[in-house]
């Protein structure tokens, strides 16, 4: 691969993965968009108690056995972000044309 | 406007999630016809930043907060199949390693965000930006204009699914979601254009879109 792309898509990765670490654990803990339309309009409550898939590893952004919320949060989110990585990577190859 | 379970009726998770699949499935045919060696690094990049940038949540007014989506950003700098599958990826990582979105919400998450994010957004950026003669200065506009209708029509989108499943009425779901993200999608659209400025800087041959106006991919591409 040419060295100029190199260079370019490790610090794209890079700067993902300062950005999950280090802003992640900053990042605003108020209700989103379609979260404070559920409370204000009162149908809230229809999501708790149900999730079809329980074995999330990181429910919520968060390590269960780490105390501090925002070392949980940051590490969570770099797992996160290298996961998506290798995983977008895969797929990408196993996607790209066979005559390249 | 990740859709937890249980906001949204069976029916509508059935048939969301047989219309997403069914354009994933042709999405891929699409990507495969054209993704090059050059690409698969750059589809692990993005997904990383996209993934990454999803988590910074920043608040808009009264005590509400909204991140970015990436949907248009994605497409702009893969072209609009590979945008879909990504999205579709990283929803799936949420879903299953986050508990964010549903599992049983998953296809109408794909279609908010991803068919009429990514697809729907990158329409509409293709038809301003040939309505601007295609000028650097109307290449930003249509940036601009088309990621915040994605949130917007995403939002809407997701209104439309509630109404139908009984959770909101209509009348009262669909001008709260598209408000609320009328404001979430003032910082999407300030996000995509300084973002993909930033890359117009170092590789303008990275951004399809750019690119393909420069020639610089050649007519093949």
């Amino acid at each position: 691969m040419e060295r100029r792309l190199k260079g370019f898509l490790w610090m794209g990765l890079g700067i993902s993965l300062l950005l999950a670490l280090f802003l992640s654990p900053f990042a605003s803990s108020s209700p989103d968009g379609l979260e404070k339309v559920a409370e204000d309009k009162g149908f809230a409550e229809k999501a708790e108690g149900f999730s079809l898939w329980k074995c999330s590893p990181f429910p919520d952004y968060a390590i269960s056995w780490i105390e501090n919320e925002k070392v949980s949060t940051a590490l969570s989110g770099l797992v996160g972000t290298l996961a998506i990585f290798f995983i977008a990577m895969g797929v990408g190859k196993l996607l790209k044309r066979s005559t390249a | 406007m990740h859709i937890p379970d249980g906001f949204l009726s069976n029916g509508i998770n059935a048939a969301t999630f047989v219309v997403s699949a069914g354009v994933c499935a042709y999405g891929v045919t699409r990507v495969n016809r054209h993704l090059g060696e050059k690409e698969v690094p750059l589809m692990g990049v993005t997904a990383a930043f996209i993934f990454a940038a999803q988590m910074l949540n920043f608040p808009v007014a009264g005590g509400t907060s909204g991140h970015f989506l990436g949907a248009v950003f994605c497409s702009v700098l893969m072209g609009p199949w590979a945008s879909l599958i990504i999205m579709t990826m990283v929803l799936i990582v949420q879903c299953l390693g986050f508990a964010d979105g549903g599992l049983t919400a998953l296809g109408s998450n794909i279609f908010n965000m991803g068919i009429v994010g990514a697809l729907g957004g990158h329409g509409i950026f293709l038809i301003l930006y040939q309505l601007s003669g295609k000028r650097r200065s109307g290449f930003f506009f249509a940036l601009a204009v088309s990621s915040w209708l994605s949130i917007v029509m995403g939002a809407s989108a997701a209104a439309v699914e509630l109404a139908i499943s009984g959770t909101s009425p209509l009348k009262v779901a669909l001008p709260a979601m598209a408000g609320v993200h009328a404001l979430i999608g003032l910082g999407e659209a300030i996000i995509t254009t300084t973002a993909v400025s930033l890359i117009l800087k170092t590789r303008p041959d990275l951004v399809q879109s750019y690119a393909q106006r420069e020639g610089l991919y050649g007519k093949a591409a």
